[in-house]
Formats: C-alpha cells, sequence, structure tokens
C-alpha cells in the first residue's frame, strides 16, 4: 500500500489554508436576493394574522411569504433514507409556531439593510399557547405540539402525539429482571445530558437560482446534498428532477447539516421569484433556530456479582427531540444499542425509551447522534459500580467486554468480527500513567488530581441502509476522476476516499482527481453521517476501481491482441511477460479516444448488512479545586481502533476534535432557557466551546484492528471519538471529590452542592 | 461618506455607508479569507492586520481604516503557504473555515513575540476558536513554523 495508511495532506489543504473563495457565501453571485427569516418571540403560538403591507411596499423588497403563500407539502428536514423513521411534522412556514426561534415569515430583498427594514414592518399578531417546557412532563401536558390533521409518520414508530409523544421502542434479550433479583449488587441511577450545539465555525447559509434548463439550482453547505434534493422537491410540491444540489467546501458540520436547515428559505423564494437568492444564517440564528444535540433522561441499572461479573444491564431513556422529530426516533436507540453490546458477558439486556416533544428548539444529529448520551449514563453506572465493589475499573472492563467472534445480542445479533478494545485499556493505562496517579493525589491543600476512564464503541455506517456509490473514470491523459456522492466536511474524505482508490489502481494520488458533490452528476450516496463514509463509500470505491481495472486490463489486452487472461496491470501498463508485450497506460488512454467504441468507468454502489463497531477507551486527569470547585483539564489519553487508519494525521485528528468536543460537554455546554423558553445562550459570548486554554493535553494513539469486510480492514472514527469524555471526566471528578455528578455539565456549582451536602 | 484605504498594499477610495464594517468592506473588496464566525467578537476568523496589528474586522468600523494599511490572508499568500504547508502536513486545516484568520493571528504572532513557550502561544490565540481540530495538532505545526528560523 503506498498511500493507505500514511499521513497525506489533505487534497483541498492548500486552498483552505490560503484563503481561497470555496465556500458557500464566497460562490454566490451578487445579483442574489438577501433572504432573511423573521422569528417567533413566542415558544407556541398560533398565526391570526400577518400585516405585510407596510414591508412589501419598500422598494427593493422582492417578495414577504407567510405560512398562506408557502405550500402545504408537510415533510421531515431530517436528512435520512426514504421512507425517514422521523415524523413529517415540518412545513416551510406554517400557521403554528413551536418554538422561541421558529420561522413566521420569509422576506426577500436587494439588500440586507432594506430586509432588515422589511422585517420590522411585519405586524404579527399571535394567540400565545401555553407552551410545554420541561420534557419531562411533556406526554401529560394539556397543550398538543402537533395536533395537524397532515401530520404523518412513513413507518410505524410506537407514536401518540396526542400526548406528544414522538415514538417509543425498545428491545430485551435474556430476563433482566430475573438476573437483577439474583446480582449481589444492582446499581439503579438516572443521569442527565443537555442539549449541545455543533457550533461548527461557517453557519448554515445556501443559495439557489434558476438556471438554463429551468431546473431549481441549491448550492449549500450540507452533509446530504441528496436528501436535501428529495426534501426540497416534496416540500416544494415539485418533482426531484428538478432540483439540483451542489455542496461546495463545507466549514464543519458535525451532524447540524445533516438537517434541511437553510435550504428551504431561499428555494422558496428563488421558486416564487425565480430569482437568485442567498441566506446566511448569523450566529444567533444558528444557535437558536436550526438543531442540537437530544437532551436526554437515562435510568440505568446494573446487576453484578460480588467479584464484578455483570449479570444485566437496563437502559430507559427519555429523549427530549423540542418542537419538531428530526432525528428524535433515531438518535435514542443508540442510547441503547451502542453501550449495551459492549458488556457482551452479561445475560440479559433491555432497552426501553420514549421520545417527547416540548417548545424548544429541536434536537438533530450530533456526532454520536445518541451514543454519546447513553455512553455518559452506562460507563458512569459502571463506574460507580466499580467503586461499589471496590474494584479497578479496567479490570471490571476486562472481565465483562465483548471479545471477537461472539455474538452480540444487544447490537442486533451481529458477530464482532474485529476488536483491539483489549489493547486500546492496556495502552492507555499505560499513557495516563494509571499505575502511579490512580484513583486521586493531593497536588496543594486544596487542589486534588483525579484519574477515570470510559471505554466505548460506535458503528460503521447503517446497516441495510446506507448506500454510497462511487464511479471511476479513465480520462485520455491516464489520469482518473473520482465522483463521489459522499460530503467532504472537512473530515478529508474526498482525500481518504482518493488514497483508497490510488491503491486500488495502482497509481499515484496526484492522478485521482476527486469530484463531489453535485446531485447532477456524481452519483448516489446517503450522504456523510452515521460514521458512514470511510467504511461504506470506500468498500464502494474499492469495488469501482475493481470493475476499471478488469475494463483497462481487457481493452489492453485487446490493443495488445492477447487475452485478457494472459495479461497484467500494475498500474502504468498492461502487459504479458511471457509475450514480452506491453502497453503504457498514457498510450491505452490516448487510443481510447481516437476511433474507439470503448469507455473505460467502473461504478459500484456498497450497502452492508453489517455495522462493524470502532472501539476506543478514553482516559481523563484532571484537577479539582476543591474550594471553587473549578475543573481543569490536565490530560487525556485516546486510544482509539479503527480497524486499519487510512490516513494516520487525519484520523488523528479526527480523534483530538472529537475528544475537546468531548471535553466541551462534559464541562461547560449547556444549552439554556429561560422560563418563557427563550434560548439565554445563543452566542459565543453565553454558550462556552473549549478554546485551546481548557483543552489540556490531549494524546492520541491507535491500535490498529482488521476488519474483513472494511476497506483495506477499515472501520469508522468519526463519531466513536467522541464519546469517552464525560463518562471518564465523570470519574476523575469522582476520584478528586468523591462526588458523583450525573447532570452534565459538570460545572463548579454543582461540585460544590454535592460536596456541602455530602459534609 | 468617502474614505481612502490600503488594502494589501492597492489604494481605495470608496462612498461608503458609515456603518460599514471593516469585514463587509474587505469582503466586498473581494477578500473573501475574511470571514464570519459570530456576532460577539468571540470567534477570531475575521482577523486582518490594521496598520501591522491583528484586528477583528467584525469589530472595526470601515471608516476607522480611513488612510491606513489593510492586510488579509490574501495579501500574506507566502507566508500563508509556509505555515498553511505545516498546517496541512499535521491535517489541523480540517473544514479550513477558521484557517484564515487563525494564520493572520500566528503570523502577527511571530513577528511579535520572541521565542514563546507554549503556554504564551495559547494565551496569544486564545480568541481564535477552531470546533473541528481540538487544537493540538495546530500547536505542532505553530511549533514546527518557529523553529523553522
Amino acid at each position: 500500500m503506498k498511500a493507505v495508511n500514511q499521513a497525506i495532506p489533505k487534497i483541498d489543504s492548500m486552498a483552505l489554508v490560503t484563503g481561497k473563495p470555496v465556500y458557500t457565501e464566497d460562490l454566490a453571485p451578487a445579483n442574489c436576493l438577501v433572504v432573511k427569516v423573521l422569528r417567533s418571540p413566542h415558544a407556541f403560538a398560533r398565526i391570526l394574522d400577518i400585516d405585510t403591507r407596510a414591508a412589501i411596499k419598500l422598494p427593493g423588497i422582492a417578495c414577504v411569504l407567510t405560512h398562506k403563500e408557502a405550500p402545504k407539502h408537510r415533510f421531515t428536514v431530517a436528512g435520512q433514507s426514504y421512507p425517514e423513521l422521523s415524523p413529517y411534522d415540518h412545513l416551510i412556514l406554517d400557521e403554528y409556531v413551536r418554538y422561541v426561534g421558529d420561522a413566521v415569515a420569509i422576506v426577500a430583498g436587494e439588500t440586507e439593510s432594506i430586509v432588515n427594514r422589511a422585517l420590522r414592518l411585519l405586524k404579527v399578531s399571535y394567540e400565545v399557547l401555553e407552551p410545554v417546557l420541561d420534557f419531562t412532563k411533556a406526554m401529560d401536558h394539556p397543550s398538543v405540539i402537533h395536533p395537524e390533521e397532515d401530520y404523518e409518520n412513513m413507518v410505524e414508530i410506537g407514536s401518540d402525539r396526542f400526548h406528544n409523544l414522538v415514538s417509543s421502542e425498545g428491545f430485551e434479550h435474556g430476563d433482566v429482571d430475573r438476573e437483577l433479583a439474583e446480582s449481589d449488587l444492582v446499581i439503579d441511577r438516572e443521569y442527565h445530558t443537555r442539549a449541545n450545539a455543533q457550533a461548527m465555525m461557517e453557519t448554515f447559509r445556501t443559495y439557489t437560482y434558476y438556471d438554463h434548463n429551468s431546473r431549481l439550482n441549491v448550492v449549500s453547505s450540507t452533509q446530504v446534498p441528496f436528501h436535501v434534493r428529495r426534501i426540497l422537491a416534496r416540500a416544494l410540491g415539485i418533482s426531484a428532477s428538478e432540483v439540483r444540489v451542489i455542496k461546495p467546501r463545507i466549514g464543519g458540520g458535525f451532524g447540524a447539516k445533516q438537517s434541511v436547515v437553510s435550504e428551504i428559505f431561499p428555494a422558496l423564494v428563488t421558486f416564487i421569484t425565480k430569482k437568485p437568492a442567498k441566506i446566511l444564517f448569523d450566529r444567533y440564528e444558528t444557535f437558536s433556530s436550526s438543531n442540537s444535540r437530544h437532551e436526554m433522561q437515562i435510568r440505568v441499572r446494573i446487576g453484578a456479582s460480588k467479584e464484578g461479573a455483570i449479570r444485566a444491564i437496563e437502559v430507559n431513556t427519555l429523549s427530549n427531540t423540542g418542537a419538531y422529530g428530526e432525528h428524535g426516533p433515531t438518535t435514542v436507540g443508540l442510547s441503547g444499542h451502542k453501550p449495551l453490546p459492549i458488556y457482551n458477558q452479561a445475560n440479559a439486556f433491555r432497552f426501553q425509551s420514549k421520545v417527547v416533544y416540548s417548545n424548544t428548539m429541536p434536537g438533530g444529529a450530533f456526532r454520536g447522534y445518541g451514543a454519546t448520551q447513553g455512553f455518559f449514563a452506562v460507563e458512569t453506572a459502571i463506574n460507580e459500580l466499580a467503586a461499589q465493589l471496590g474494584m479497578d475499573p479496567i479490570a471490571l472492563r476486562e472481565k465483562n467486554m465483548v471479545r471477537v467472534g461472539e455474538r452480540m445480542p444487544a447490537y442486533y445479533g451481529e458477530v464482532l468480527s474485529s476488536s483491539a478494545l483489549d489493547r486500546c485499556l492496556v495502552r492507555g493505562k499505560e499513557l495516563i500513567g494509571w499505575k502511579e496517579a490512580f484513583p486521586s493525589r493531593l497536588v496543594s491543600p486544596t487542589k486534588v488530581r483525579g484519574l477515570g476512564m470510559a471505554m466505548a464503541m460506535q458503528g460503521s455506517g447503517i446497516s441495510f441502509v446506507d448506500t454510497a456509490s462511487a464511479e471511476v473514470r479513465l480520462h485520455d491523459n491516464g489520469y482518473y476522476t473520482l465522483q463521489i456522492g459522499a460530503t467532504d466536511m472537512g473530515t478529508g474524505c474526498d482525500t481518504i476516499l482518493a488514497q483508497m482508490a490510488a491503491d486500488s489502481l495502482g497509481c499515484d494520488l496526484h492522478q485521482i482527481i476527486v469530484h463531489g458533490v453535485d446531485t447532477d452528476n456524481s452519483p448516489y450516496d446517503t450522504g456523510s453521517y452515521a460514521s458512514s463514509t470511510t467504511y461504506v463509500t470506500g468498500n464502494a470505491v474499492i469495488k469501482a476501481c475493481a470493475q476499471l481495472v478488469e475494463q483497462i486490463k481487457e481493452a489492453g489486452a485487446e490493443l495488445l491482441e492477447l487475452s485478457k487472461q494472459a495479461v497484467e496491470f500494475d498500474g502504468d501498463r498492461v502487459f504479458s511477460l511471457q509475450e514480452g508485450k506491453e502497453i503504457s497506460l498514457n498510450e491505452l488512454a490516448q487510443r481510447l479516444v481516437f476511433g474507439s467504441n470503448r469507455v473505460l468507468s467502473g461504478t459500484a454502489a456498497h450497502s452492508s448488512p453489517i455495522s462493524p463497531p470502532p472501539f476506543m477507551t478514553g482516559f481523563a486527569e484532571v484537577e479539582v479545586d476543591l474550594e471553587t470547585g473549578k475543573v481543569d483539564l490536565i490530560q487525556y489519553v485516546g486510544v482509539v481502533d479503527c480497524g486499519t487508519v487510512i490516513n494516520k494525521n487525519l484520523a488523528r485528528l479526527q480523534a483530538e476534535g472529537g475528544i475537546v468536543q468531548g471535553i466541551g460537554m462534559a464541562l461547560f455546554e449547556d444549552i439554556q432557557y429561560n422560563e418563557r423558553g427563550r434560548m439565554i445562550n445563543n452566542s459565543f459570548m453565553q454558550y462556552k466551546l473549549p478554546s485551546r486554554l481548557d483543552a489540556g493535553t490531549v494524546m492520541v494513539e491507535f491500535e490498529e484492528s482488521y476488519e474483513p469486510s472494511g476497506p483495506f480492514g477499515a472501520k469508522s472514527v468519526g463519531e466513536i471519538v467522541v464519546n469517552t469524555p464525560c463518562p471518564a471526566i465523570a470519574q476523575a471528578v469522582y476520584h478528586a471529590t468523591g462526588v458523583w455528578v450525573r447532570d452534565l455539565p459538570i460545572t463548579p456549582e454543582k461540585i460544590l452542592r454535592e460536596l456541602r451536602e455530602t459534609r | 461618506m468617502k474614505i481612502r484605504v490600503w488594502i494589501n498594499q492597492k489604494e481605495y477610495q470608496d462612498e461608503i455607508a458609515p456603518d460599514t464594517l471593516l469585514l463587509d468592506y474587505l469582503r466586498a473588496k473581494g477578500c473573501y479569507s475574511v470571514k464570519r464566525g459570530c456576532d460577539t467578537s468571540n470567534c477570531g476568523l475575521c482577523t486582518v492586520w490594521l496598520e501591522g496589528k491583528p484586528v477583528l474586522s467584525c469589530s472595526v468600523l470601515a471608516v476607522r481604516a480611513e488612510n491606513q494599511h489593510v492586510v488579509t490572508l490574501e495579501g500574506m499568500q507566502e507566508e500563508a503557504t509556509r505555515f498553511g504547508t505545516l498546517l496541512a502536513q499535521e491535517g489541523a486545516d480540517q473544514c479550513g473555515f477558521c484557517s484564515p484568520g487563525f494564520i493572520m493571528t500566528v503570523i502577527a504572532m511571530k513577528k511579535e513575540l520572541d521565542h514563546p513557550t507554549e503556554e504564551d502561544v495559547k494565551a496569544y490565540l486564545a480568541g481564535n476558536l477552531c470546533r473541528c481540530t481540538g487544537y493540538m495538532g495546530q500547536m505542532r505545526a505553530i511549533k514546527r513554523y518557529l523553529e523553522v528560523e
């Protein structure tokens, strides 16, 4: 392998670091109408009237759109494969507004200042309704958030929307009640994880225009161009063939852009006015009118013998999907399906879940997608079990964790085909200095350092659902284009897929030109989410290249007047040693465009019946000031098994970045609302992202396994890396203070309150 | 109102609204490397140099640049390539959206601080947020950059 498993810079790097205009806003034509959205000041209200007369009269205003003008085709904004598990509960503009920040009206005009003036001139009268702000009381609340008649579920998901229940599901393996009853020790705890903002640096943005064929072109910062095409077509009531979606460079997504957030507004404006239009969400809007990580309340019960053999684990999750159900029914599943299978020695598992509406900003996709919430709960409960047993938490895990070759009943019955989890535990223990520093040490009269750890898994794509295709084509200059529908959002998937193609074709990386994504030209791909790109799209690339190699051999053999079986292809030439004949790839490529009847192009799709889990261990060292409760992260060690590491730099950066996002979730990040349902921390001034002063030292290593079904032995890496910091830091804080904080984030106030109560 | 300003050594004279932000003025002049990441002067994405000093162009009125010299990443291509290559070799460009502002600050830091420690570097760059990298790869690139000369 020449390219795979190397530390290769991203192929688009130099454009990015020299500031070239490659993002959506940079590319938007100057004559775009500026589009802005009037946002609801009420958490729940019915719009009685919108007086648009003064606004529409302003010179330079192109249109003012309200729910009366907007199409009435209900849809979900969740970028998921059709038929989606998320309910069809959205309209572009609705008669009801269901959270502070929900869309009321759309204004488009020639300049930003004129649009701002028009927004101020809109007079809206509302019938204010009683909002549901406490999601734990949503089901018994007299207000019904989605009473609309055209509400629709594509798939049966156990919903009862008249009780604000979006969905409910669960599974059981073995007899949990009996195992718990017969256990020496039962841990029964409730954990609470908060809504977090994805906070990618590039906010939501889209521009739209009609092309020479009268088709709606949508250029957008999205992770899911093909889903955007389908969803926009439905929302506008037109055929998907009339919509083209293009994804330029993206300034980060982390799941936020797996929903249709900004696209619907300029699309409707262009649809109605036939003029080009653009929308740029500001940071406030990005915080308060998009989506976030789902807030969850998770009860965990674990039964174990006094020797530390886990007999049963039960997870019961209540998830707050906010005002709309996008990604609600799916994220919640991962809070059980990911943390449970890792403790495969248990005899019984039970998972129960409910997803409820409330009048807060909708949840959505955010790296980890429910697994992160589940791992905080289950791994903390395991750590609490270790403390009660007086057992080393690493030893407890080694005794109970899943091993290669075992069937995982809590993971759809899949058999574990690759794992270096055991080595990840051993290596992490060494790197953090576990033997020397466990569990805690006093570093000054008022400061204590504590160690904590956790382990986690994720999937590699959605089994039986995710579908990726790739096309690789030989050009007359001996170069290849690799067409993909997977969306590089900064992660570097264009590069790692090119690495795979280069090794599959036996050529240099620079001979591969990667192109994506344009729904008119790119082969279908569900998009970049669910940790799918390396594993699912990677396999499609390998298949497409294998097809092309066969075609090259066939064409070469024909020109050499040999049988296909008699020739070899080494990347540079088709040859037969026996016959002493050869033709270079360049010459072959030239001959194919001169009086030829052949085109050489491999196209393949891939979907997987399994989703092999990557694994990770995380180890945290924190320093807690016992007088103030302040927690400083000193160092974090992450050891990752993502199978073969395709790109050593990019995988490492994924891990470091994911860990620091996890540190933010553990210590600071918490979307908060006031008593009227208004988000109170909707800016970087108020919502704290980890800065480089907060991240301590993060050290990442890889323990590679080889996944037989993966491309070059690879599994995923994108999401697994965010799952360990919350439980590892919670345990480190416990070792430093004796206090378990079960409600994220772990703030000084919570630590001090607990400390005072226990004293 | 009328202003005269030098952007990347080229003189411009324009009629602008008094409340025009330097960020918007620079983008209107084709300096697309200058990004807006927040509305509260917290993220550092819009960092440019005004008279050789890094400023947040979202918090400076364009008229404040009257008769002054502004440098954006477009006017710093050679140095951006030098440091950017090191950043790319670490894979630490990632989505790249914070890179221009970050790189403008790093180059300013190199000019301003003599042999900075790791703590000095962190403090100088504390106002440059990045959501992708977790900062470690950026630090590795900075260390190599400072070692070079």
